[in-house]
């Protein structure tokens, strides 16, 4: 029987719920004209779940539903960062949505439920819990690829999403059947990620235990968009309604994470020395394909989908250190990516207009003679991307450096470092199309004139800033979530 | 105030820039005065350092040090030694010459442009006092971003082809330091300087840490063979660009051999600088050769840069063969010294030979040598200083040029008279360039009309000429002052390379 505990632990969760069925039926009897409602009740709906996460946060970790649940200060900070990067998707979308016509409950609402999927994903304390975090992630973000329903390539976008989704959710769930099949070899059978923490040193069938492990990385390295298990993402990314590439690009990545850490250190830790030089090689060829096809990418939306993939090499590259140290690092990366995602992003849906959806790299020619301010927010972005410092990027790199240096894998920080000389390219060629190239013919780039949307967008730019100034107090909160 | 005096410097600036971009290109004229004023006071402020700071005892002063990055105990840290305060100085120095320099020649985007320029001063004055090497490593790198945009916005007709090169190559250099400084922290658990200098490092691990730190600097100076970004650049930067290009920021990587290699790998230094040495005398001889074919004024200038920076690194590592091979400490300070000198003789010699160009360059709008000659005709002034600029390059003595070039010299034939000849050289093939550049371009008729229309130089280009002429002249005839306020510092660290580390 669930206990009130049990409730109180999960207490953001089951409010999410609530709201997200709510806003469905406000949509539903709302007035057409009140519909725009839906937008601002959404963002307060998101916000007080974020304070509620704030005021409930506890020293040590908790579970709830017979383990099922994990709330610990991993989940909470990933929680916080995700419900942030979705609010910061819902702000910028807006005047997206309205000009083409999408501004529809239903967008709240997924978005809502795809966040209550990243929750469920990093408090997962069960392998059936990683399972239904994922598939509500994933089969709400299906949904809002193909949000405009009428339009070929966010259809055909979605279609590929699904299939390739679905796909390896199969080989997750097979690598976990095996899993238990294996913890069941010498011992109980157990779903649960703290017993199948030490299933390593009992199971009498060690092969299959692995064969399933391999399994559960093809699933996590597609979540997280690593080669060679990137396909989809350039497509979904293109394909995508930009806001959806957003969260995709944002919060989806702190999910991924999350499950990565909860799959290989909370359940299969034992196995490290297996997993730690899957992850790198995961990591190396992550870096070489991003890096090298986004180079000759022309659509911007196509490029960051590359470069996300780099981005996720290195990322890898902390997991990979296998310690708390590599964690944490790893988190800081995660979050750093969010943040610098959502910027990107964010920029481009600020210059949007109906007809006019600004994905070509080309059409932010001369944005610094038109708009110096959204160039100056992009620069940003793109050099806190491209690991230069001062910028946030720049720290989360050499963490993730530092973190496989610890680790002994000097050769693949030397990797990392190599490829991130070769990403810095195309980071600079978008800064060289918006400040050094005059503007075309008859350009009207122009920033949106939604004051919230400015407003936000420029904090989570200039964040990037302040906390490349003054990143201890975060690294410190992401290392004391791994004991550190 | 003065507890605060080094981040104040690096500061003010930084902030002085926002004003200014918030002047915006609606008031360009108050963007060039406000920024005029902050690189004035930025200057005013660095006079203290000479009142602060006492040459007498040596070693860091003017310490600031907070905890940056506690989980990481990164320390915000910044302190200066006599080399810190020459360079900061004349970097302020500078800083005021390129805002003048640019005031009615840049009409695009003024306010963007002095903004950038305030940036990267303050940029370039942290990375000369900090103290933590994750600090410096972030200033060092973060100089790119400033400078990439003047070159891309400001700069020639292939200016795009330019930055990125320099962005890429300089980016290439620094991450294997990067690298380098990570694996130096697994040992020490700090990126303090001081305490790195004192960690004991096997011979195999120095040698890679070497040549880590060696690509990272090497590539700043620039050495032969990685100069190649220089020319380019330099030529395709807008003057004031060009200016702090060869005046400041290639000085980082001769004060970057004297922070990082020198003390944190003083053997596997001393065992490889015969490679240094000898890459410092093919850049003295070799690229020497190549400034004399040049048909570009901005190209010859900054191929003559790679040479003179040739003997910084000259001077820097002949200190080793004295010390370490001779035992010879004072020959070895005096190579050092005259390292450091010609570092700060060429920061005013560079650029003053860069402004002079970019004068022209302002009139003609063509650097081709060929579309000049006699000139002095129409602009003697402005001929009466090129042509004392030109004097300094090739280092006659009465000029700055002079005074470091043979101290290198004089060192090195105390290590070996061999090194000393190549070295030499320098003033042969030196005065053969830049001389033969001035007979073609200010001396015989005019056979170009477009230099008969040109004016001689205004209030505003005199200001900065002389400016860079005192100094230059200041150094030439009397560097003691210079040389007092260096010497303790050089002194330190020419004994700390005497300790062995393995």
């Amino acid at each position: 029987m669930p206990t009130f505990i049990d409730i109180l632990i999960m207490a953001p969760e089951f409010y999410l719920v609530a709201a997200a069925c709510l806003l469905l039926l406000l949509d539903a009897f709302m007035k057409p004209e009140q519909r725009p409602m839906l937008h601002w009740i959404s963002i307060v709906v998101l916000l007080v779940a974020i304070y509620m996460l704030i005021a409930g946060q506890s020293e040590q970790t908790v579970t709830a539903f017979g383990d099922m649940f994990v709330r610990d200060r991993v989940a909470d900070i990933l929680k916080i960062f995700a419900l942030l990067t979705t609010v910061l998707v819902m702000v910028y979308a807006r005047p997206y949505l309205i000009d083409r016509k999408l501004l529809i409950g239903e967008f709240y609402t997924l978005m809502i439920f795809a966040v209550i999927g990243i929750m469920l994903l990093v408090s997962a304390g069960n392998l059936v819990t990683v399972y239904l975090g994922l598939e509500l992630l994933s089969l709400s973000s299906y949904a809002l690829v193909a949000l405009n329903r009428d339009a070929r390539l966010p259809s055909e976008a979605a279609i590929k999403y699904f299939v390739l989704g679905a796909l390896a959710s199969g080989m997750l769930l097979y690598g976990m059947s095996m899993v238990y099949g294996a913890s069941g070899m010498g011992g109980t059978p157990s779903l649960d990620l703290a017993q199948l923490h030490n299933v390593a040193t009992y199971t009498t069938t060690p092969k299959l235990l692995l064969f399933g492990l391999i399994f559960m990385i093809v699933g996590i390295g597609f979540k997280l968009g690593a080669a060679p298990f990137h396909m989809w993402i350039p497509d979904v990314y293109q394909g995508a309604p930009t806001p959806v590439t957003t969260l995709i690009a944002s919060g989806s990545k702190l999910a991924a994470f999350g499950m990565a850490y909860r799959l290989l250190s909370s359940g299969m830790g034992d196995l490290s020395q297996h997993w730690q030089l899957m992850l790198a090689v995961l990591a190396v060829a992550s870096l070489a394909i991003g890096n090298l096809v986004a180079i000759v990418q022309t659509n911007l939306k196509r490029m960051l989908a590359y470069s996300t993939i780099s981005h996720m090499g290195y990322l890898l590259l902390g997991l990979a250190a296998a310690g708390p140290e590599g964690y944490a690092a790893a988190m800081f990366y995660a979050i750093s990516y969010a943040l610098m995602g959502a910027a990107a992003f964010g920029v481009m849906l600020a210059l949007t207009r109906a007809g006019f959806e600004c994905e070509e790299i080309a059409d932010l020619k001369g944005l610094n003679q038109k708009s110096p301010w959204m160039a100056f927010l992009m620069l940003l972005a793109m050099f806190s991307l491209a690991g230069v410092p001062p910028l946030f990027g720049f720290w989360a790199k050499v963490l993730v450096l530092e973190a496989a240096i610890h680790a002994n894998m000097l050769w693949l920080a030397i990797v990392g470092i190599v490829f991130a000389i070769i990403g810095l390219y195309y980071y600079l060629h978008v800064i060289k199309v918006m400040y050094f190239d005059k503007p075309a013919e008859g350009s009207e780039l122009q920033a949106k004139p939604d004051a919230s949307l400015r407003v936000v967008l420029s904090l989570n730019a200039l964040s990037l800033l302040v906390l490349g100034l003054y990143w201890g107090p975060l690294l410190g909160w992401c290392r004391s979530a791994f004991g550190l | 105030m003065f507890n605060h005096l080094l981040s104040l410097l690096i500061w003010l600036p930084v902030a002085g820039a926002i004003p200014v971009l918030l002047a915006g290109s609606a008031r360009p004229n108050l963007a060039r005065w406000l920024s005029l004023l902050v690189a004035v006071l930025t200057f005013a402020v660095s006079l203290f350092l000479l009142v602060q700071y006492n040459p007498d005892t040596g070693g860091m002063q003017l310490t600031e040090s907070y905890l940056w990055i506690a989980s990481w105990g990164v320390h915000y840290g910044l302190a200066v030694d006599g080399i810190s305060v020459a360079l900061i100085l004349m970097t302020t120095f500078v800083g005021i010459l390129v805002i003048a320099g640019a005031w009615e020649v840049i009409q695009d985007k003024p306010h963007q442009y002095m903004a950038a320029m305030l940036i990267l001063e303050g940029l370039l004055i942290g990375v000369f006092c900090a103290t933590d090497a994750l600090l410096f490593y972030a200033l060092f790198e973060a100089i790119l971003i400033p400078m990439f945009i003047l070159i891309g916005i400001w700069g020639g007709p292939r200016r795009v082809y330019a930055t990125l090169k320099f962005f890429i190559y300089t980016f290439f250099g620094s991450v294997f330091m990067l690298i380098a400084l990570l694996y130096l922290y697994q040992k020490a658990h700090t990126f303090d300087l001081a305490t790195l200098a004192a960690l004991p490092l096997t011979m195999k691990e120095q040698s890679w840490i070497f040549f880590a730190f060696l690509i990272a600097f090497a590539i700043k100076v620039p050495m032969v063979p990685v100069h190649t970004w220089l020319p380019d650049a330099h030529v395709e930067a807008p003057t004031g660009g060009s200016v702090v290009l060869a005046a400041v920021m290639l000085k980082i990587g001769g004060y970057g051999f004297l922070r990082f290699s020198l003390p944190i790998v003083p053997d596997a230094s001393e065992h490889f600088a015969w490679v240094v040495i000898a890459l410092s005398l093919i850049a003295v001889v070799y690229i020497g050769y190549v400034a004399l074919v040049q048909e570009d004024m901005k190209k010859l200038v900054a191929y003559s840069s790679v040479a003179h920076m040739g003997f910084v690194t000259l001077g820097i590592f002949i200190a080793f063969m004295l010390v370490r091979g001779s035992a010879n400490i004072d020959m070895a300070q005096l190579g050092m010294q005259g390292a450091m000198v010609q570092m700060i003789s060429h920061g005013f010699v560079s650029g003053a030979m860069f402004t002079c160009i970019g004068v022209l360059y302002d009139r003609m709008h063509t650097r081709s040598i060929k579309d000049y000659g006699g000139v002095i005709n129409v602009m003697p002034w402005f001929g009466f200083f090129y042509v004392l600029f030109a004097m300094a390059n090739c280092g006659l003595p009465g000029t700055s040029g002079f005074v470091g070039e043979f101290m290198v010299i004089l060192a090195s034939f105390a290590a070996n008279p061999w090194i000393a000849l190549f070295a030499a050289f320098t003033l042969i093939i030196g005065a053969a360039y830049t001389l033969w550049l001035v007979k073609r371009v200010l001396w015989g008729d005019i056979t170009n009309p477009h230099v008969a229309e040109m004016k001689e130089i205004n209030g505003r280009e005199t200001f900065v000429l002389v400016a860079f002429a005192a100094a230059v002249l200041a150094l030439g005839i009397w560097p003691q002052p210079l040389v007092h306020l260096m010497d303790s510092s050089v002194s330190q660290l020419v004994h700390q390379i005497a300790i062995h580390k393995i």
